[in-house]
């Protein structure tokens, strides 16, 4: 038997509670529970997180970075939106 | 053992362990169990402030079309658009929570949810976008801040988000409002006006004082607010009269002065039956922008309408495709 015929997961961990869950690789598994105890075992050996999501890597949606240009605007043209376009004088704090 | 059992037979140890984490300034995840109360008054809390992030895009709004440079008209419709997208992370990180994102509108439409009352009130000359953004982003970012330690995770790491978005907010509000105030006799008087009216309002969007306020003592308990009303309040006093005074412009406030023995400002009492009246419908615009919320949502199913159409349509043709 080979893994070819398992579907691929993604694994996403949290290493703490209150931040995000994190990307950290994938595996091969027979359904989602396995999925989540293979993840357990080969990606938390070390109290690496407190909680783990696994995703079918056919369910996840993905950008083409090839693209980036045609589907991200840079955005270059507006500096507005970031805070050191506005000039405040030094004598002004807490802005 | 049916889940039910399990679940009602531990709800002590379960409460125990909420309480131990909440302590232990841990914070909350959506699949942890929770308290119902904890989880009612978090979306509640939640969808209030969704609700006004997208409310308060129309006092902002009626100046887009008036903006008087381009500059400044491309400015307003970034922070806008920031403003939606505001209410978008908010409203979703309230749906971990269980809650449907069409049950929180249906209560902002028929009154059962609250918006920030600030928005209740007009926007009349471009001098308001100033102090918009000045005061009104200002005393939000204050409030803001100090949610980023609020004991639920999804909240937590939404404030940080915004927080981080909003930096411009206040700055741009500032920046018009030192142009009008370098600027001639009817600019300088139409920023004071703006102040005039924005002050007593944004000092309104902390909320009633501590000892009044309804969901303050739980709310501290559970850690979801890390500060109370007033002490917030004056923070956001403390910050914002040296910037007035750096502007040229008056607070309207006779009793407003620096105690030296404590190095904040001492400040009048805020008239607590307009904020009563304002927060129980009766503001100047509170009718309009509900109304307006509703009408836009409305005219908007035509749009939720075609996707949910096209998406039928190529799960037809999906499907056609797989049998062929």
């Amino acid at each position: 038997m080979t893994t070819n015929e398992m579907p691929l997961y993604e694994v996403f961990i949290r290493s703490k509670r209150g931040l995000d869950h994190r990307h950290v690789g994938s595996l091969h598994a027979e359904d989602s529970a396995q999925a989540l105890e293979y993840a357990r075992d080969v990606y938390t050996r070390r109290g690496e997180g407190v909680s783990i999501w696994v995703v079918k890597s056919s369910d996840i949606v993905a950008s083409q970075e090839a693209d980036s240009a045609s589907f991200y605007d840079p955005q270059d043209d507006k500096p507005y939106r970031h805070a050191t376009f506005y000039k405040v004088p030094d004598e002004v704090s807490n802005l | 053992m049916p889940p039910s059992c399990d679940i009602e037979g531990d709800d002590s140890e379960l409460q125990a362990r909420f309480d131990a984490r909440i302590a232990a300034e841990e914070r909350i995840e959506p699949k942890d169990w929770m308290p119902d109360a904890y989880r009612r008054n978090l979306i509640r809390q939640m969808s209030q402030h969704a609700h006004s992030e997208v409310i308060g895009m129309q006092p902002e709004g009626n100046w887009i079309s008036r903006a008087p440079t381009l500059k400044r008209k491309a400015i307003l419709l970034a922070k806008v658009q920031d403003e939606a997208g505001h209410g978008l992370y908010l409203y979703s990180a309230t749906e971990t929570l269980g809650a449907t994102r069409e049950s929180l509108v249906d209560a902002l439409h028929e009154g059962r949810a609250k918006y920030a009352s600030i928005f209740n009130y007009p926007s009349l000359t471009w001098a308001d976008v100033g102090a918009i953004g000045w005061l009104v982003d200002g005393a939000a970012i204050v409030n803001q801040i100090s949610l980023q330690r609020t004991s639920y995770g999804p909240y937590a790491r939404a404030m940080v988000r915004i927080c981080k978005e909003e930096s411009f907010h206040q700055r741009q509000g500032y920046e018009i409002m030192l142009a009008l105030c370098r600027g001639n006799d009817a600019q300088r008087a139409m920023a004071q006006d703006a102040l005039n009216r924005w002050w007593w309002p944004s000092l309104m969007m902390f909320g009633p004082h501590d000892a009044e306020s309804a969901h303050s003592a739980q709310s501290m308990q559970w850690k979801l607010k890390r500060q109370s009303n007033d002490e917030l309040r004056q923070k956001f006093v403390d910050q914002s009269v040296p910037q007035a005074e750096f502007l040229g412009i008056r607070i309207p406030d006779p009793k407003l002065r620096l105690d030296e023995a404590t190095g904040h400002y001492v400040f009048g009492e805020i008239d607590w039956s307009e904020f009563q009246r304002v927060v129980s419908g009766d503001g100047p615009c509170n009718r309009e922008r509900l109304a307006h919320h509703t009408r836009a949502h409305d005219d908007g199913a035509w749009v939720r309408e075609a996707t949910h159409a096209y998406r039928a349509k190529r799960a037809v043709r999906d499907r056609a495709e797989v049998a062929s």
